[in-house]
């Protein structure tokens, strides 16, 4: 799925996602390594919810990944699963992708920092979004796939610049 | 008549013609034109037909505020009715169309209510309708809709597009006159992050018009070095074109942006909707002038003393040749010191008040206008245009002294600050006794989040009704100190003169209007009174005084004068009438903005959801989802696909898409302990590598979700919830894990959409599996109600030995991006086994035949499970369970209940779904007594007759009675009470 | 349109943003209670006219279930406080009594 308005709308294809819920402490840190703050993306880990976290490996890799942690929490409670397939992920590009977002998200794009993971809804449905490689990626639920990137390419519709 | 002035006109650019049509008419304007004075230019001054008695209506505004000039714009999938000509921007190739008159706006037949208006006084709708009933639906109706309403709807679709925006602002300034510029600079140089909204294509709203001086610069220099410096500003953003509809809670704020309205079909959206939220609304909405009511006000060529100003400034246009001027303020003498000046008549300024002896009314009289003070017009003479007026004392009855010929009334009864967007949200008001208006109660505003207020009024939003009060409030509103200078002459204060003459009789009462639009008068208002009415809200909905779409922006403060006065009580206790957004209406496809066609709304879509598309599908929407019904064959109906697809997978084997399942991972050293209060049976107890069917209940005992949990785990456990019902589950169970048992540790993760799951249905299942291949199977390894991981045909998998359908049965679920391709190697494999995919309708029926359950069939919200014969999934050793405590009230354990029965009609045929059965006797409402209802009701083609399921009163103890359920046509069906299960009672063929 | 802040993820969301739950600091009352401790906890709900405790969900957010001390005449907000706690916290009962000096308590 590809549309090109004043800014890209673009299927960013699979990407691989463990969901890991856990709460913070020793035996998180030492399966992270960098445990973000809150909203935070550290490295390739980004912060979900108190005790939730998304980990982005490659595609090929969750399945080791999630053996990973689960090693690596023996004994602490926690639960890792593979979400990869779940979700659809979109790269908005452009010098004005946020104006692509701003007509569909409660969100101030203003005020959105680098690195920082915003998790709001977009149209009628959940979607997360931050920074990313001169605009901004989202994801949604896959099942939503269709109807998300329909809202994302209305809003880039070129003559409906903000 | 009205024309263009040769010379003048700030706004137009007389380089660029403009050609339009009105009612089929040819007509040029000019680039800058409204079509208002475009039509002006053009000497149509009658536009439009009254609401309740056809009479000829004129433009008498020249702003949003204007009830009388609304037209039907654009044709076809770009027509528009009810669109203000005063805030219409013209462009080449506008095509306008007048309203409400038959056959024509010259000539209109229901011109006759004019003569007939004795009868259709305030509140003729309520006192006229009423006798005899049935000439409401046949008579009275048809004629009133005919009748009433203003524009058509269009027919067409809308060819446009809509979307909306948000945006965020520490100040957020509504109105870019003088006064909001003035703000915007004080809060911009402060390092705020302010927007500016300007309704018009615009800055500066009447200040040049007024000819204001600021700063010794004229308002015109004085606005284009404010936009200038607000352009250069990076925390501030301007919008023009950009309506600020509401004021609601906690600061949000709803604009409306008119971005392609006057170049349509340009490509860009038409409008759009922000959704701002501000920590500060500074609203410098301006002032409106106030008619006056005199008889014959409404007659076209009467027109706002100020709106006229505006004409002639911004347009060069003049609305008459010989203009009367009538007052009771200082300020309607600009309008004729600037018609004198541009080199038209005024033949007199007739000023209600005793004396006018302020700095323009003397500099009018020394220009050689005649003045009089203390006169008023008894009635304005004219049909379809002024041709004089009646001149009367103000004092009197309404004698009249002279007539004086004129084309044109200029009136001006005091000015109104636009208090909306400061009211909204709960801003008071107080009465300005000075200026004869109300204004916001700077001690009362809108409260916020932080219960501090969050509007702030700027300027003649106020009550500043001079230059340079407007911009010291404004000043003062963002903040500031430094407000500029502006030279103003010395005006002498209003009088509070709300009817012409002031001892008018009957007879002229009845010919002043207040609300334009909804033909509401005078006599109107008095009458409410008289009969009664007292409350302002009240007489408002009597009259219909303000409900026109102008929202009495013209007639508010009139109506509450004359009522106050009808009443013998002060303006401030009679308050006002509630002020509710929108300011001016809003389009509905802004409202609905992008939501249209494919993204209507959210549909979701399972990874098979094209192959569906692909093969005649009838899609059955299952919440958002969209599953298949069924697969049409070349020639089938839907019953027939149906009944195939019901003969084949109990003869063969069937593939349904059952990706849209709800799956729910529950993980922890409490998550047995977690389920055992979730579901009403033992999930603590299921052994590793099986599945049990559980039932959910809300805490009041009733039956809310089903389905299927799998141990998969020590600690981890899988739940199956209904299609519908996988997001309201899991935000279940996280209510009670977060807010009742935070200590538990339980994590749970919704992975419904993780993966895709087909159900390979029927005899031939297993061998379906066996020949895509890779796991064992078989009854042995792999017994009923047990699962698996492994792969098939190559696809890592979890097989589920699980059957809603009662027939050998596999559900297999796979990772969501291979669900396609496993979905097509079953497809593949499956046909030399007579595989065919089936739907959720074949799916019913099997399950019927089965005698299973339906969540929202057998269910709805008052149904618990011992009423469908679920006492078996039932845990009797639990203390607790959700739901438990509810089960356990009176009415629930009674043995009187609707409970779950099978139902055989005696002929085979089917009953009707949700029909009846009748029982002896009337309820309390009159109402033939109940006994039982159908549930689910199909053809079986497994039995080749109509089965059923209902609850019905004592149910399973009445086997073999026959009853009797309602049909539509209104005779009765007769059926027996049977077993719910009508098909392999055994459960022999699930189990192989 | 309100705006509560969420205070396990620190935004400040919007209603569309959150789902409503109801009258907070219930206390649940299961098999063995009475009649009328169980018609209580179900269905007898607090509507004042004033300050009002309430359950809301980040639910298009962190997810985390919190409760809202809001005035429901004025739409002021008190405070916001996760949920994970069977009496609103100290803080919050202070501020309250900041802006409403008359407030009886929230039982």
């Amino acid at each position: 799925m590809l549309f090109e308005g004043f800014a890209k709308v673009a299927d960013a294809g699979p990407v691989g996602m463990v969901t890991l819920r856990a709460k913070p402490g020793a035996a998180l840190d030492a399966a992270l390594g960098t445990v973000p703050g809150h909203r935070q993306i550290a490295g390739n880990v980004a912060w979900m919810s108190p005790d939730e976290y998304l980990i982005f490996v490659p595609y090929a890799d969750v399945a080791a990944k999630i053996t990973e942690l689960d090693t690596a929490l023996a004994g602490a409670h926690h639960l890792a699963v593979d979400v990869s397939d779940s979700r659809a992920v979109f790269d908005i590009t452009g010098p004005k992708a946020a104006d692509v977002l701003s007509k569909l998200m409660p969100v101030d794009f203003r005020t959105l920092r680098e690195g920082e993971i915003r998790r709001s809804r977009a149209g009628q449905v959940a979607a997360a979004v931050w920074r990313h490689e001169g605009g901004y990626r989202l994801f949604c639920f896959r099942s939503v796939a269709r109807y998300v990137f329909g809202l994302l390419s209305h809003s880039a519709q070129p003559g409906s610049e903000i | 008549m009205s024309t263009r002035l040769s010379c003048g006109g700030r706004l137009i650019d007389r380089r660029a013609p403009r050609d339009f049509s009105f009612n089929g008419k040819k007509m040029r304007g000019f680039l800058g034109d409204t079509l208002a004075s475009a039509l002006l230019a053009n000497d149509q001054m009658l536009v439009g037909r009254s609401f309740k008695y056809h009479r000829p209506r004129g433009i008498v505004a020249a702003g949003p505020e204007e009830p009388n000039a609304l037209v039907g714009l654009g044709v076809g999938s770009r027509f528009e009715p009810n669109q203000r000509v005063t805030t219409t921007e013209l462009f080449q190739g506008l095509t306008a169309t007048s309203q409400n008159h038959w056959p024509s706006l010259e000539y209109d037949v229901g011109v006759v209510n004019n003569y007939a208006a004795r009868f259709l006084p305030g509140g003729f709708y309520y006192k006229t309708f009423i006798h005899p009933r049935f000439a409401w639906k046949h008579v009275f109706e048809p004629i009133i809709r005919r009748s009433a309403g203003l524009g058509k709807a269009p027919i067409d679709r809308d060819a446009d597009r809509y979307e909306q925006a948000y945006d965020f602002a520490d100040v957020l300034v509504i109105g870019g006159g003088v006064a909001g510029l003035q703000a915007a600079l004080v809060a911009g140089r402060s390092g705020a992050r302010v927007l500016v909204l300007e309704q018009t294509a615009h800055w500066g709203g009447r200040a040049p018009v007024d000819e204001a001086e600021i700063g010794g610069l004229t308002a015109d220099e004085w606005i284009r070095n404010a936009v200038e410096a607000l352009e250069g500003m990076q925390n501030v953003t301007l919008r023009l074109r950009t309506m600020g509809a509401g004021v609601y809670d906690h600061g949000y704020v709803l604009a409306e942006e008119r971005i392609a309205d006057h170049t349509p079909a340009d490509g860009r959206p038409r409008k759009r909707l922000w959704r701002i939220r501000a920590a500060k609304v500074i609203a410098a909405q301006g002032a409106i002038e106030r008619p006056l009511s005199f008889a014959g006000n409404d007659v076209p060529g009467v027109m706002l003393a100020g709106s006229v100003r505006d004409f002639v400034v911004n347009h060069a246009v003049a609305p008459g040749d010989r203009t009367v001027v009538v007052t009771n303020n200082d300020d309607a003498y600009r309008t004729a010191i600037l018609l004198v000046e541009a080199g038209l008549s005024v033949p007199v300024v007739l000023d209600a008040r005793a004396a006018a002896d302020g700095e323009l009314p003397r500099r009018a009289r020394a220009m050689g206008i005649r003045v009089e003070t203390g006169r008023g017009i008894a009635s304005v003479k004219g049909g379809k245009r002024v041709t004089g007026v009646a001149v009367c004392a103000q004092a009197g009855q309404g004698a009249v002294l002279e007539t004086i010929a004129c084309d044109s009334v200029a009136m001006s009864g005091g000015w109104s600050p636009i208090v909306h967007l400061w009211s909204h949200c709960g801003g008071k008001l107080i009465w300005d006794e000075v200026n004869a208006h109300f204004r916001p109660d700077p001690d009362r505003p809108p409260t916020g989040q932080d219960g501090q207020g969050i509007v702030v009024t700027a300027g003649s939003a106020s009550g500043a009704l001079t230059t340079d009060a407007v911009l010291r409030d404004a000043t003062n509103a963002a903040g500031g100190t430094d407000a500029p200078e502006a030279a103003v002459p010395q005006e002498a204060p209003v009088a509070a003169i709300w009817v012409m003459p002031q001892g008018a009789g009957p007879e002229l009462r009845a010919k002043m209007w207040l609300d334009y639009q909804n033909d509401v008068k005078v006599s109107d208002v008095q009458l409410a009174a008289r009969e009664g009415y007292t409350s302002v809200e009240h007489t408002k909905r009597y009259t219909t005084l303000g409900m026109a779409t102008d929202q009495g922006k013209l007639s508010n403060i009139n109506g509450l004068a004359v009522l106050s006065q009808a009443l013998s009580i002060d303006i401030p206790q009679v308050g006002t009438t509630t002020f509710r957004p929108p300011y001016t209406p809003v389009t509905l496809g802004a409202l609905a903005g992008e939501a249209r066609d494919d993204i209507f709304q959210p549909l979701r879509r399972t990874p098979m959801h094209e192959w569906h598309e692909a093969h005649d599908v009838e899609w059955e929407p299952v919440g958002l989802w969209r599953r298949p019904y069924c697969y049409r064959r070349p020639g089938e109906t839907s019953h027939q696909a149906v009944m195939r697809e019901v003969s084949n997978t109990r003869t063969n084997v069937g593939l349904l898409d059952a990706s849209t399942l709800g799956k729910i991972i529950v993980k922890g050293p409490d998550a047995g302990k977690f389920l055992d209060m979730l579901y009403t049976g033992m999930m603590s107890t299921l052994p590793v590598g099986k599945c049990r069917y559980g039932l959910m209940c809300n805490e009041q005992g009733f039956l809310s979700d089903d389905g299927v949990v799998a141990r998969i785990d020590e600690e981890t456990w899988l739940c199956h919830t209904t299609s519908g019902g996988a997001d309201r589950i899991h935000a279940w169970m996280e209510d009670w894990l977060q807010c009742e048992w935070w200590d538990w540790q339980v994590f749970t993760a919704n992975v419904t959409e993780q993966y895709a799951q087909v159900a390979v249905v029927g005899p031939n299942a297993r061998k379906l599996l066996e020949k895509l291949g890779g796991m064992d199977v078989s009854k042995e390894t792999l017994p009923f109600m047990q699962w698996q991981d492994g792969t098939l045909g190559g696809f890592r998998a979890r097989v589920y030995r699980i059957s809603f359908s009662g027939e050998l049965s596999y559900e297999i679920a796979v990772p969501a991006n291979e669900g396609r391709a496993f979905w097509d190697a079953c497809v593949a494999v499956g046909a030399e086994l007579g595989a065919m995919p089936y739907g959720t309708e074949c799916l019913h029926v099997m399950r019927a035949e089965k005698g299973f359950i339906m969540i929202g069939d057998e269910t709805d919200g008052t149904v618990i499970p011992q009423d469908l014969n679920l006492g078996w999934a039932i845990s009797k050793k639990k203390a607790d369970y959700l739901g438990k405590r509810g089960q356990e009230r009176a009415f629930l354990a009674s043995p009187d209940r609707w409970k779950l029965v099978g139902l055989e009609t005696l002929d085979g045929s089917v009953l009707e779904d949700g029909a009846y059965a009748p029982a002896e006797g009337l309820n309390a409402n009159g109402q033939r007594n109940t006994q039982g209802r159908v549930t689910s009701t199909y053809f079986s083609p497994t039995l080749g007759r109509g089965i059923a399921m209902g609850l019905v009163l004592r149910g399973p103890d009445r086997m073999g009675e026959v009853v009797e359920f309602t049909k539509l046509d209104g005779s009765l069906a007769k059926a027996k009470i049977v077993d719910q299960v009508f098909y392999d009672k055994e459960g022999a063929k699930q189990d192989v | 349109m309100l705006i509560l802040e969420c205070p396990h993820c620190g935004i400040r969301a919007e209603e569309t943003e959150l789902a409503p739950g109801g009258e907070a600091h219930l206390k649940r009352f299961g098999p063995g209670s009475s009649d009328q401790e169980f018609e209580d906890y179900m269905f007898a709900r607090k509507n004042p006219k004033g300050v009002h405790f309430e359950r809301w969900r980040h639910a298009y957010g962190c997810g985390k279930w919190f409760i809202a001390a809001r005035c429901t005449a004025t739409l002021e907000v008190f405070g916001t406080y996760p949920a994970q706690t069977a009496a609103p916290p100290q803080h919050i009962i202070d501020a309250v009594k900041t802006r409403r000096p008359g407030w009886e308590g929230y039982k």
